[in-house]
Order: structure tokens, then C-alpha cells, then sequence
């Protein structure tokens, strides 16, 4: 369990800069921001369409890892019990 | 006889579209048929509430992702990007997001715990039957909320179809054939249906929407014919572009962050002061107060995910707490995919439709999902009407299957806590089923009552209040009992309540502001709260936080939910490491006990 909220929390973590450190750099480099990439404002496209590949990804992970865990844990659990 | 040739006068008087009446008149059909199809297969009390636990991970997520992607996500979102521009997009990125949150904590405990409900959780993990009481009203609470907004959809989506039908009987129509609909099928239906309703959605917004691209102009185009503040000329004008309205915001705050949403406040308390103190009052509050806006609204979203009541449900449908993860993963590419569709109509309604910022109500800006295709047929006749007729359907689509699963959840709330358990605990399972049907009826009724009155307010504008009292309420419960073994059940009471409790008023009060300013009937039915609107041109940052609770509310029942526990803390249940490793063992280790089957063995196994 605590090495499952670890991971949780790591993982929160990632996703929290992203999302939280967004409306930071909106208000600290508005002019950054306001760079055109293809017709997109560099803050429109990073929150309208580059954000939700980003949370793919950590949820990927999160899952491979969690999931490894419990495989350990009842390995772990198993052994114990035939020695 | 007489409603025959009232549908007929409504039909004739003119400008109804045969295809967009056709495309609406299957998707509701098929659903019906679907919903009574599945009603002969359905016997027992299990299958009526949870499907009888043994759900595919593809089936689940489809039908999560069909019965979250409601009417404020099909048609709100795109409304609220034409009318506030950036800060809108928030909504769309933290409803696909905050399913993380309910991954990364939540998902797979809840479901090894094996309850029915929120209620059963709560009452399992603290073993209080009190507490399960406190629990089953934020169910309804957080329902209401919800349902307001996808009534509204009905009303704005039928009034679009038939010009002459009032709002009113949109609404009134609509919530009857689900009530009836669900009163009859129970979940096992949903699930079915709602898998089906997330792929009609999935095409309704996707297809139009590349046609309209392919035709005027393509998503960065659009928003390039915006110049920004530091640009004097925007950039790029090779769309066309219709003469903005009047009532249109400018293209500088409409593009750029902390726009017209997040400093509506701070603009109102601007022009109630002297003149010569409006330019040092916005340099000094706009931005700052802007930026307290948006994260109280990420906080909201973020977290009222991982407690909306009608989502939860469906995880106990999964088979064990693996499948539980996976399903979160593929519900978040599933609605992230749809997400990105539906601000492209709001950046191309702002330049090819302005004349829909001047509308009101049920003609405002919340309709031009369903308007936006119908331009195609300027130049391609027909095909604009078959188009506009895809996203008829898929609206409907929409707040059907939202509505439907907020009604399974409420009504089950109420059949089988209120019935069940608190009114009659010796009844029959044929009494309960007829308690269910009841209760559904019921809860129809009022939430189409509700939906009568919210005309003037936005559809996306209310699911974030509902998110926001989920926020304050369950996801403190949940995410502090999973995971933190000295929680008592008065600490999780009291948090839950002052939490939820605060979020909800702080939220009527904004809505019923909201209404006593509008220049229709409502406006006159609520005028004795317009003086909260002057209030609140005095105190910027009151408001802020009134229209968006979640940044104290949520602390606050965290907070709280800590000190009580802590004074309390003999009161921790004394079979709480048992708890803990039903909550986070993994099944294989053969520790997964059926809560609900050690406590409840009459109901239906």
C-alpha cells in the first residue's frame, strides 16, 4: 500500500507541474504565450490539444507500474506462505 | 387527438428541417427500443443496479465515457469558448483530466471494496448506518445540479428543431421519455445503451465538424484571424470572417488568457467606481484575481470527477480492481479524443455565426453545436441540413444518456437507501423493484420541474457547479478514507457536510443572482435577489469566490475532516486494518469479500 501511494503520488505529482504551472506561465510571460504556432496562440494549442496526450501518457505508466506492483506483492505473499 | 394536431401545428409553422427531425427521431427510438429490449432481460434487483458485476473493460469505458460526456460537454463546451474564448478551455481539459486523479487514488480501492454505492462505501468503511443517511443527500444534492444543465440542453436542443415549441416543453418532453426509459429498463439497459450513445456523440461532433473546416477554414486559421494583444494586425486572414457583434467580446481578450469568464467580477466592480479610478483598480485586480479564478476552477473540475455519484456507480461493474485501472485508462482516451473537437466550434461559431452573441436564453451562444453545420448548406444545400442533423442527434445523445445514468444513480439512491434500508429493511425484492420505478418517476419530475427555470443560465456554467459540490463533498470522503487509517466517522461527517453544504449555497446564491438579472419572466420571478448583484459590485473577490467555491471549500472539509478525526480518534473503527487491506490488497490474495454479499444477502443474488 505505501509503495502504491508513492507511485499515486509521483504520478499526481507529474500532473500537477503541468497543469497548475500552466495559468503561471499565462500570467508571468503572457507574450511568450501569445507566440503564434500555426495560427494557435503557443497557450491555446498547449491546453486545447498537446494536454491530453501528456495525461495519456502518465496514466500509461501508472497503470504498467501499479499493476507490476500487485504481481510483486502476491508473489512476495505466495513465497511466504510455501516456506 | 388533440396533442396529434398540436405536434402538427408546431410542424407546419415552418422552419423545421425533415432531416434534422428524421436524425433526432432515430437516435431517441433506438434508444427506447434498446433501453425496452434490455428491460425483459433484467430480473433481478443486482441487475437493475449494477449489472450484475461482470461488464468488459471496452463495454465499461464505452459506456463511462457515453454517460459522462454530457449535454455541457457536447454543447456547452463550444457555447462557452464563443463567449469567453480561452479561459472556457479549462472546462474540456480538467473534465478529460480529472480522471487521473480518480485513477491515480480511487478507481481500484473503491472498487476491491465491493459496495453498491457512495452510501454503501461509506457506511462499510465506518460501519455507521447514520452515516450512510448524511451520505444518500449529497447524492441527490450533487444529481440536481447536474441534471438542470442537461434539461437545459433538451429545451435548447428542441426549441432549435421546432422554432415554435416554448423551452418549456422541450424540457418537459424530454424528461419524460427517460424517466419512463429508466423506470422501465434499469442499468443493465444503460450500459448497453450508453456504450452506443458515446460512439454517436464521438461522430455527431467529429464529422461535422471536419466538414465545416474543410469548407471555411481550419481550427489555427480561425483562431490566427484573432490578433492578440501584441500583434496590431492578426496575422493570418485567410478565413473570412462575419463583422463582430456588439455584444461580442474584443479578439485580444477573447484569445489570451484571463479573459471575460475569470474578470466578469473584477470589470462589474470596475464600472460601479468613480472613473478615475478604474484604470488603477483593473491594472492592480484584473490579472490576480483572474488567476485565483482559474485555479479554483481547475480545483473544482479536477476533483468533482472523482465524486460525481452517477460515474463512481460504474465502477463496481467492473470484475476486480485491475480491470477498474484499465477501464479509467481508456475512458481518458475516449473523452480526451472527443474534447478536442468541441471548442472548434465555438473558435469558428465566433467568426462565421456573431449574430448568436446577441441571442438570449435558449438562442444564445449554447446552440451553435447544432447551428454551425447548417451553414454548409449555403453551399451544398442539403448537406447542411443532414449535417445539422447528425449533431441534433448526437446532442440528444448527450443529455439522454447523462440524464439517464444521473437518474439510475439518484433513484437507486432513493429505492435502495431510503426504501431499502432506512423506511422498510424487511421488504420484499418485488416491493423494492416497484420502489425503484417509483422513485424514478419521482426524481423525473422534479429535475424536469428545475429544468424549467434555468433558461438563462450556461449549460457548462452549472455541471462546474455540480462539480464543484462533488468536489467539496465526496472526494475529501473518498480520497481520505482510502487512503487514511485514522479517519473516524464524525471527522468525515463533519468535513462532508460544511464542505458540500458551503459549495451548495455558495452556488445557489450565484445562480439565483444570475437569475434575477435576466430581461425574461425568470428576471421578475427572482428580482428579490438583484441586490446581491450590487453587493457584489463592492466586493470583487466575494463573488469570485461564491461562483467558484471549490479553492476554500475543499480545504476547508479536508481540514476538518483531519481536527475531527484526530478529537474523535477512539472512535476509529476497531477492524480498520482489515478495511485497509480489503481497500488495497490485491484480489489474487484471495482477501476480496463482496461487502455487499456479507451484509445484504437477501437482495437479489
Amino acid at each position: 500500500m505505501r509503495r502504491q501511494l508513492q507511485l499515486s503520488v509521483a504520478c499526481a505529482a507529474a500532473f500537477l507541474i503541468v497543469l497548475l504551472g500552466l495559468p503561471l506561465a499565462n500570467y508571468y510571460a503572457p507574450e511568450l504565450m501569445a507566440t503564434r504556432v500555426a495560427g494557435f496562440t503557443l497557450s491555446w494549442l498547449i491546453l486545447g490539444v498537446v494536454f491530453f496526450p501528456v495525461v495519456w501518457v502518465i496514466s500509461y505508466v501508472f497503470i504498467k507500474r501499479s499493476i507490476g506492483l500487485e504481481e510483486a506483492e502476491v508473489r512476495q505473499v505466495e513465497n511466504e506462505r510455501k516456506g | 387527438m388533440g396533442t396529434t394536431s398540436f405536434l402538427l401545428a408546431v410542424v407546419d409553422s415552418g422552419g423545421v428541417d425533415g432531416w434534422i427531425v428524421a436524425f433526432s427521431a432515430i437516435t431517441v427510438i433506438v434508444t427506447l427500443w434498446m433501453g425496452f429490449r434490455a428491460a425483459k432481460t433484467s430480473k433481478t434487483a443486482s441487475d437493475f443496479f449494477v449489472a450484475g458485476r461482470s461488464v468488459s473493460v471496452g463495454w465499461n469505458a464505452s459506456a463511462i465515457s457515453g454517460e459522462y460526456l454530457s449535454a455541457a460537454s457536447f454543447m456547452g463546451i463550444a457555447g462557452m469558448v464563443m463567449s469567453s474564448g480561452y479561459d472556457a478551455l479549462w472546462y474540456p481539459v480538467c473534465y478529460a483530466c480529472g480522471y487521473l486523479f480518480l485513477l491515480l487514488f480511487i478507481a481500484g480501492p473503491l472498487r476491491r471494496f465491493g459496495a453498491y454505492t457512495i452510501p454503501d462505501f461509506a457506511e462499510g468503511r465506518f460501519d455507521s448506518p447514520l452515516f450512510r443517511k448524511i451520505a444518500v443527500c449529497f447524492v441527490l444534492f450533487i444529481g440536481f445540479f447536474y441534471t438542470m444543465p442537461q434539461m437545459k440542453g433538451a429545451g435548447v436542443t428542441l426549441a432549435y428543431i421546432f422554432p415554435s415549441l416554448p423551452y418549456w416543453a422541450g424540457v418537459v418532453l424530454v424528461g419524460g421519455v427517460i424517466t419512463l426509459n429508466v423506470a422501465l429498463g434499469g442499468m443493465k439497459g444503460i450500459t448497453l445503451v450508453q456504450a452506443f450513445q458515446y460512439w454517436i456523440k464521438m461522430f455527431a461532433i467529429s464529422v461535422p465538424i471536419f466538414v465545416v473546416m474543410a469548407v471555411y477554414g481550419g481550427y489555427g486559421a480561425h483562431i490566427g484571424a484573432n490578433k492578440t494583444v501584441v500583434e496590431n494586425a492578426a496575422p493570418i486572414v485567410e478565413v473570412t470572417r462575419q463583422p463582430l457583434t456588439e455584444k461580442a467580446p474584443r479578439d485580444e481578450v477573447w484569445v489570451a488568457p484571463f479573459g471575460p469568464l475569470t474578470t466578469k467580477a473584477v470589470n462589474a466592480a470596475a464600472k460601479a467606481m468613480p472613473e478615475e479610478e478604474r484604470a488603477v483598480f483593473l491594472a492592480e485586480k484584473q490579472k490576480s484575481y483572474s488567476l485565483l479564478y482559474t485555479y479554483s476552477l481547475i480545483i473544482a473540475l479536477v476533483c468533482g470527477t472523482a465524486g460525481l455519484p452517477h460515474i463512481l456507480v460504474r465502477f463496481y461493474t467492473n470484475p476486480d480492481g485491475g480491470a477498474a485501472k484499465r477501464t479509467t485508462m481508456w475512458v481518458m482516451i475516449l473523452i480526451g479524443v472527443f474534447y478536442v473537437f468541441p471548442p472548434v466550434f465555438g473558435v469558428l461559431g465566433r467568426n462565421l455565426l456573431p449574430e448568436l452573441y446577441a441571442g438570449l436564453g435558449a438562442k444564445g451562444t449554447d446552440k451553435i453545436v447544432l447551428e454551425l453545420p447548417r451553414l454548409i448548406a449555403e453551399k451544398y444545400g442539403v448537406l447542411g441540413s443532414i449535417l445539422s442533423g447528425i449533431t441534433c442527434a448526437g446532442a440528444f445523445a448527450a443529455f439522454m444518456s447523462t440524464f439517464s445514468g444521473l437518474l439510475v444513480s439518484m433513484t437507486g439512491a432513493l429505492a435502495h437507501d431510503v426504501y431499502g434500508r432506512i423506511l422498510r429493511p424487511q421488504s420484499t425484492a418485488e416491493q423494492r423493484l416497484r420502489a425503484f420505478k417509483f422513485s424514478a418517476v419521482l426524481i423525473g419530475g422534479v429535475a424536469v420541474l428545475l429544468g424549467c427555470f434555468v433558461e438563462p443560465l450556461e449549460i457548462n456554467f452549472m455541471v462546474g457547479q455540480a462539480f464543484a459540490i462533488a468536489a467539496a463533498s465526496y472526494f475529501p470522503l473518498l480520497f481520505m478514507s482510502v487512503w487514511w487509517r485514522g479517519m473516524t466517522m464524525k471527522g468525515a461527517a463533519t468535513g462532508m457536510l460544511a464542505g458540500g453544504l458551503c459549495a451548495l449555497i455558495a452556488a445557489t446564491v450565484t445562480n439565483l443572482a444570475t437569475l434575477s438579472l435576466d430581461p425574461g419572466p425568470m428576471g421578475k420571478l427572482f428580482a428579490g435577489f438583484k441586490g446581491m448583484n450590487d453587493f457584489w459590485a463592492t466586493h470583487p473577490l466575494l463573488r469570485i469566490l461564491c461562483e467558484q467555491p471549490a479553492i476554500w471549500a475543499v480545504p476547508l472539509a479536508i481540514v476538518l475532516m483531519v481536527i475531527v478525526s484526530k478529537l474523535t480518534s477512539k472512535d476509529v473503527p476497531s477492524d480498520v486494518r482489515m478495511k485497509m487491506l480489503v481497500l488495497h490488497a490485491p484480489e489474487k490474495l484471495g482477501l476480496k469479500q463482496e461487502y455487499i454479499q456479507e451484509h445484504q444477502a437477501g437482495l437479489g443474488h
